[in-house]
């Protein structure tokens, strides 16, 4: 194995293991940081594959704004974040759930990248920007424009409930 | 080639070297920041500070303050969660050691050049918020609890402005490398054209490093010292050790945006670029320390108004007139 399949493996036995705590942990704040261990091997991930500037966008929307967003509204409303243990008695419904998603997802990577040969090149912050700009702006817009309305959307219902 | 040139082609070496050299400067400039606050915060309010360590005038003070720390008990209370209680002080800590690896001195001085540089200190600082929280959750204490939650409250609110403050520089300077934005200011500071993102900036960054007049999650006269009440020893040095080092560290990042960095101002050439460097973190370190003896602090709901309606409509603003600018010059 070269050095870069060493790196990947022991990334991927981190995020593997933080994914099954998440999961398994009966406590709400203990899951949440588990997820950070999970998202952040997956930003080292993306590192390894000299996509820099997604590393960087990984590890500041999703551990520095989801879980931040999480673990607040976890704190400031009334949920359970005591030594109280949760669970539910879904566990084996949710494994053969987990399980067919992750069989789909394997078959499909399998079957779509069974013979290509990645070339790892690093690209710079110009090129992608260039790239989404040029290439992929109407694809950009329509995202932001999704975005915008998922936000109206939320300050709608957050109000309803005030008045 | 010589044994020198051999020594430093070799990549285990100059990794090495560099780490320790962060790390040097990592553990000296915050005692320098902290020491230049006793003494400033002691003549502003007319009296002398630390005068017996070391001698003359107290410099060894943060030094005996350190070796106290680490001979203090470490204490964990009883219904504390072990394990986050202490991995904490490390989360809020190690995201400002990262920080400081991007920081040019100079047009070769730094200990990486990142393509990403500017984006890279935003995302890596985001993460000690983390840390704050669970710092105060692991406490099992209200106070801890309440401290948490209004720094996470406030390092949401103002990292935004930070962030679109940062976004104008950005596209004056065509780049997000720290070193190509301060050779990009070559002609003239930034400072000059974007005032209100320096201000935004320092404003912001205060914020971030909940020193005063934002110091409303660790307020001692209601909350003890927030999320850190619990903590002692050791830990406590950690936490303290990051503010400093927060100090320096967004000293850095605005002189390097707005100052000119290394760059000399005119006819002042034969100083060199590192002096320069050193001298501007020193002058904004100065300022925020200075900000601390003038203001009260503010109250929870005027600090989240002062961002989401001060600031961020400013910084948004200041984008769109820059945008424009940048795009008709």
């Amino acid at each position: 194995m070269t050095l870069q399949e060493w790196f990947f493996t022991a990334l991927a036995l981190v995020g593997t293991v933080g994914a099954l705590r998440l999961v398994t942990s009966k406590n709400v704040v203990h899951a949440a940081l588990y997820l950070v261990v999970t998202l952040a091997s997956v930003g080292a991930v993306y590192l390894l594959m000299a996509a820099e500037f997604v590393a960087w966008v990984q590890v500041l929307i999703y551990v520095g704004a989801i879980v931040v967003l999480l673990l607040f509204g976890l704190m400031l409303t009334r949920a359970p974040i005591g030594r109280e243990a949760l669970d539910n008695q879904q566990r084996g419904f949710a494994a053969i759930v987990g399980l067919a998603v992750l069989a789909g997802l394997a078959i499909l990577v399998w079957d779509t990248f069974r013979d290509a040969e990645i070339v790892l090149g690093t690209s710079t912050t110009a090129e992608v920007g260039e790239s989404l700009f040029r290439t992929y702006i109407l694809p950009f817009e329509v995202v932001s424009f999704l975005l915008l309305a998922a936000l109206i959307g939320a300050i709608v219902l957050a109000r309803r409930e005030e008045g | 080639m010589s044994f020198v040139d051999q020594l430093f082609s070799n990549v285990w070496i100059v990794l090495l070297l560099k780490v320790v050299l962060v790390m040097g400067f990592f553990l000296v400039a915050p005692l320098g920041v902290g020491y230049a606050e006793h003494k400033i915060l002691a003549h502003m309010q007319h009296r002398l500070g630390p005068m017996e360590a070391g001698r003359f005038h107290g410099w060894a003070q943060l030094i005996a303050d350190g070796v106290k720390f680490i001979q203090k008990e470490d204490v964990i209370p009883r219904a504390a969660d072990r394990w986050v209680f202490s991995l904490a002080p490390a989360v809020v800590l190690v995201p400002t050691i990262l920080v400081i690896v991007v920081i040019p001195f100079g047009p070769d001085i730094w200990a990486l050049n990142l393509d990403v540089g500017i984006f890279f200190v935003m995302a890596i600082s985001a993460v000690s918020v983390i840390g704050v929280l669970m710092a105060g959750w692991a406490s099992a204490n209200k106070f801890s609890l309440i401290g948490a939650v209004r720094a996470a409250a406030q390092l949401i609110a103002y990292e935004l402005p930070l962030i679109l403050a940062a976004v104008s520089v950005a596209m004056i300077a065509g780049t997000l490398s720290l070193v190509g934005i301060v050779e990009a200011q070559r002609d003239y500071w930034f400072v000059l054209v974007q005032l209100p993102g320096l201000l935004i900036f320092v404003v912001a960054s205060l914020a971030e490093l909940v020193r005063t007049p934002f110091d409303m999650p660790i307020a001692d006269s209601e909350i003890v010292f927030g999320a850190y009440t619990e903590y002692t020893g050791i830990k406590f040095a950690f936490f303290l050790l990051s503010e400093y080092g927060g100090i320096v560290v967004l000293s850095a990042i605005a002189s390097v945006l707005y100052l000119g960095g290394y760059l000399a101002p005119p006819g002042l050439d034969f100083i060199p670029g590192p002096l320069w460097m050193a001298a501007k973190i020193g002058a904004l370190s100065f300022v925020i320390i200075w900000l601390r003896a003038t203001y009260p602090r503010l109250r929870e709901d005027q600090l989240q108004r002062f961002s989401w309606i001060g600031l961020i409509p400013l910084a948004l603003v200041n984008i769109l007139v820059t945008a424009v600018v940048v795009v008709v010059v």
